[in-house]
């Protein structure tokens, strides 16, 4: 990645101000201050119980999936509004082809997968092909997917108790549920948390390895120059998208098998809450900085609040409102470059 | 302004520079590219507010805490890299930052005196523009001669202007200079910078020469006559500015026959109309004509960025040739330099390895993976044959001067490797020295064969550096000159619509 301008301004005499210019520098204090809350605000001891760490980092496994794929659209300059949606969609999919059909997770899986990476590459399409604003086309996914959800759930949840004229029975639960919801290592190392590692290994190497990513990069810094360059715009956004679709169907999977059961209703607001991971990483909504190794940060930093807030028994009302001053805080904070 | 210093992290960018300015005189700045001068002004005009050393005006001491202090004081500056609001109009541009409000409690922007006044702004200025246009519809030459409106919407006292006239043609450079002239009369001083020496010479009144951030020398335009003149800005002495261009005709590389184009704002007129012309390997053939001749929008049709052409038959290297995308046009061999490396020829945020490599990646990362060290070595080897001044290949390309920019934008053409260079305005804001070097590298690439379609601004080097000079006019071919035929007349004659034949 360019240092920033602002990394050769800072001023010579303060070696401190000159570190502040690195963004990942900056992202980590952030996480450091969060954990420092912690430290304070330990819950009578809760936070000094490993336990704690290992639940938050299971229980933001799920949103830092998300955050990979917002990741990549984001430093194209854009935004996907419908990773919620079509998480939602993918769980109720996945649920009913692998406990209603009993499909084997060979192929629920891949299918599940690619109907995610199609869904992200309409919203490209519609992008690139139709110059429709990524605010405007993806909220528009967002809407169209949850409908989808529930037209194939019929609004219900979708569980291995189902009606038949002689009443409930009960399915057998196929075994690819337990085995992601499990953990491994003595319970240390949930499956979801390898799987979110896994999803940003793969976005990091698409960002930093491939040209592709350097694409990515050039389209968010400047479209028009990347189009001069011979960049194949259109091809790259459909991949940003694709990838994210990608990644929110990876995340709907991951949720099913968690609440062993399709929620029509999951991954609500989820958007937003992978929108705040990237921010809060310091990849910029302006496009063409960022990565994912700030989102790694990003998503630490969330989670740590969150978990820190229930820890504390804080109530939802007020977990909101202090989430919403932090995000704030940490976002003020990554700007003392520019003194 | 004395003894002033600034320095960007561990760079330092001036040391211990001196200006003074009195009152109606046109003071020219000078120096190469990523001497300090655009930084100089911008601690005049309260941009950078962290720096060394002290400015007074009328004799006392001042410090400004902003650009609107320092406006407020009767301070205007136009900066390099434009400053205008693309989506709003032509008027409230004008007036941004300072409407004509109704009274200071409410905010009531009176916007019909407002546009009455912006109009005879631009009455005044002989700019045939409605105050109510948006300004990105407005041509970049417009767009600058806006800017220059804005100044003189306020009161100012000193009027700073770096590279204003590299985005002008013939015409709007006259007016300009007459418009200098009326300034000068009612006293205002004017600080000028630009790398073009007919212009320093026309204007100056006094120079102030910096080098690599250091005050050289203030001295009135009779005691430094050009070539002292440029031995002051780059420290030694250098000879012919254009070199002695020898022409190496081959085969034909580009043939193209009745080509139109449409207008890319969707105008019923084609912007290109029916123009056919060969050129051959080895060959420079430079394209004449004022601000919508069309000449600009040939070298981007060629170059497939506007889509397929309406009409036409191209051939490149003999074989048929329909331009598609840019992405096509690059593995065809063209390269197109656009005449503005801000919107559409950098990617500013990018560093300036990767601003490099952009084009040639297909190359540079075999598989798909990319390969730094292998874009490493190419930027650093483009840096030498450029002379680039950067600290770090891996700084940001807007840190860099406006010349040294341009110079990045060059090397990544020239990184693709192609046969036909498409350069509209290769040498925009680019230091004497550097321009030089830009020559003599045409005449090498036309020397191993390369052909190059040229388009600029100033007549010399158009005049100079051409073997052919296709002269355009609302879209169609009015003249073509042979190398020795062409005189600045006869150009602009046929610029205008003439047919380029001396009136009997
Ligand atoms: N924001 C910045 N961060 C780091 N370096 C900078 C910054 N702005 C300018 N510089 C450096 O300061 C030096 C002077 O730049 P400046 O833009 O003043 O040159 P200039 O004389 O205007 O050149 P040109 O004729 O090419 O416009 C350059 O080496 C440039 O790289
Ligand atoms: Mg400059």
């Amino acid at each position: 990645m360019a240092r920033s301008t602002d990394a050769a301004g800072a001023n010579g005499r303060s070696r401190m101000l000159r570190w502040l210019g690195y963004p990942h520098v900056r992202a980590l204090l952030a996480l450091v201050l969060v954990f420092c809350l912690g430290l304070y605000f330990n819950a009578d001891g809760a936070f000094f119980r490993w336990a704690t760490h290992r639940d938050m980092l299971r229980h933001s496994s799920v949103y830092g999936i998300l955050a990979c794929g917002m990741t990549l659209v984001i430093i194209t300059a854009g935004i996907d509004l419908s990773v919620g949606s079509v998480l939602g969609f993918i769980a109720v999919a996945f649920s009913i082809l692998s406990i209603h059909h009993g499909w084997s997770p060979w192929l629920a899986i891949p299918a599940c997968l690619a109907i995610g990476a199609l869904l992200g590459a309409v919203s490209g399409a519609l992008i690139a092909a139709f110059g429709i604003q990524p605010f405007i086309a993806t909220l528009a996914m967002m809407v169209f997917a949850r409908g989808l959800a529930k037209f194939v759930s019929h609004g219900m949840k979708v569980s291995n108790y189902v009606q038949t004229p002689e009443g409930y029975v009960a399915l057998d639960m196929p075994a690819i549920h337990g085995l992601i919801d499990q953990r491994i290592l003595n319970g240390n190392l949930a499956v979801v948390t390898l799987i979110f590692l896994a999803c940003l290994l793969i976005s990091h190497v698409v960002l930093a390895r491939l040209r592709w990513g350097r694409y990515l990069y050039a389209i968010g810094g400047n479209e028009e120059a990347a189009r001069l360059s011979g960049v194949p715009v259109a091809r790259m956004k459909l991949l940003a998208y694709g990838l994210a679709g990608f990644f929110s169907a990876v995340a709907g999977i991951c949720q099913a098998a968690q609440e062993y059961q399709g929620d029509p209703e999951a991954g609500a607001t989820y958007e937003l809450k992978a929108i705040a991971i990237v921010v809060i990483g310091g990849t910029s909504l302006m496009g063409g900085r960022g990565g994912i190794l700030l989102t790694l940060i990003g998503t630490l930093t969330i989670g740590y609040m969150e978990k820190i807030l229930s820890i504390n028994a804080a109530g939802e009302a007020s977990r909101l409102m202090l989430t919403g001053a932090i995000i704030v805080a940490a976002v003020l904070l990554q700007r003392i470059r520019r003194r | 302004m004395q003894g002033i210093g600034k320095s960007f992290g561990g760079v330092r960018a001036l040391h211990d520079v001196h200006l003074e300015l009195l009152p109606g005189e046109v003071h020219i700045l000078a120096g190469e590219n990523g001497a300090g001068k655009s930084t100089l002004i911008k601690i005049l005009a309260g941009v950078h507010r962290d720096y060394d050393g002290r400015i007074e005006l009328d004799g006392r001491p001042v410090r400004f805490a902003s650009p609107q202090d320092a406006a407020a004081r009767g301070i205007a500056v136009i900066h390099q890299e434009l400053s205008l609001i693309p989506s709003m109009s032509v008027a409230d541009n004008i007036f941004l930052g300072r409407e004509t409000v109704w009274t200071g409690a409410l905010p009531w922007v009176m916007r019909r005196r407002q546009r009455r006044r912006a109009q005879q702004i631009l009455d005044q200025l002989g700019l045939n523009v409605d105050a109510e246009s948006t300004v990105e519809r407005l041509p970049i030459s417009l767009q600058q001669m806006i800017e220059i409106a804005k100044a003189l919407a306020a009161e100012v006292r000193i009027l700073v202007m770096d590279e204003p006239t590299s985005a002008l043609t013939e015409p709007e450079v006259e007016r300009l200079f007459a418009l200098i002239a009326e300034l000068k009369r009612r006293g205002v001083a004017i600080v000028y910078i630009s790398h073009k020496m007919e212009e320093i010479h026309r204007i100056a009144d006094r120079l102030t020469v910096l080098r690599d951030g250091r005050f050289v020398g203030t001295a009135p335009a009779a005691e430094l006559p050009p070539p002292r003149l440029v031995q002051w800005m780059v420290g030694r002495e250098i000879g012919e500015q254009f070199p002695r261009h020898t022409p190496h005709p081959g085969p034909v590389l580009l043939r193209v026959e009745e080509l139109t184009l449409d207008d890319p704002h969707g105008l019923p007129l084609p912007v290109v109309d029916r123009v056919g012309f060969e050129l051959r390997a080895g060959e420079i053939v430079g394209l004449g004509g004022l601000q919508g001749s069309g000449a600009s929008d040939l070298l981007w049709g060629l170059f497939g960025a506007r889509g397929r052409p309406r009409a036409g038959r191209i051939e490149l290297h003999g074989r048929p040739y329909t331009p598609r995308s840019p992405g096509h046009a690059i593995r065809r061999g063209l390269a197109l330099l656009t005449n503005d490396r801000k919107t559409t020829g950098l990617v500013l945020g990018m560093s300036i390895t990767h601003n490099i490599t952009l084009a040639s990646l297909p190359r540079l990362s075999p598989g798909g993976w990319l390969r730094e060290r292998r874009e490493r070595a190419a930027a650093a080897r483009l840096r030498e044959r450029f002379d680039i001044r950067a600290a770090d290949l891996d700084l940001e390309v807007q840190s860099l001067s406006g010349g040294n920019q341009q110079k990045v934008a060059l090397a990544k053409w020239l990184e693709a490797g192609p046969r036909v260079l498409l350069l509209d305005e290769p040498t925009r804001g680019v230091d004497v020295g550097a321009k030089q070097e830009i020559y003599r590298l045409m005449d090498a690439w036309s020397a191993e064969g390369y052909a190059i379609l040229l388009i600029t601004s100033e007549m010399p080097e158009l005049l100079a550096l051409s073997d052919r000079i296709l002269v355009l006019h609302r879209g169609r071919v009015t003249a073509c000159f042979q190398r020795g035929e062409a005189t600045q007349e006869r150009v602009l004659r046929a610029a205008m619509g003439g047919t380029g034949e001396d009136a009997a």
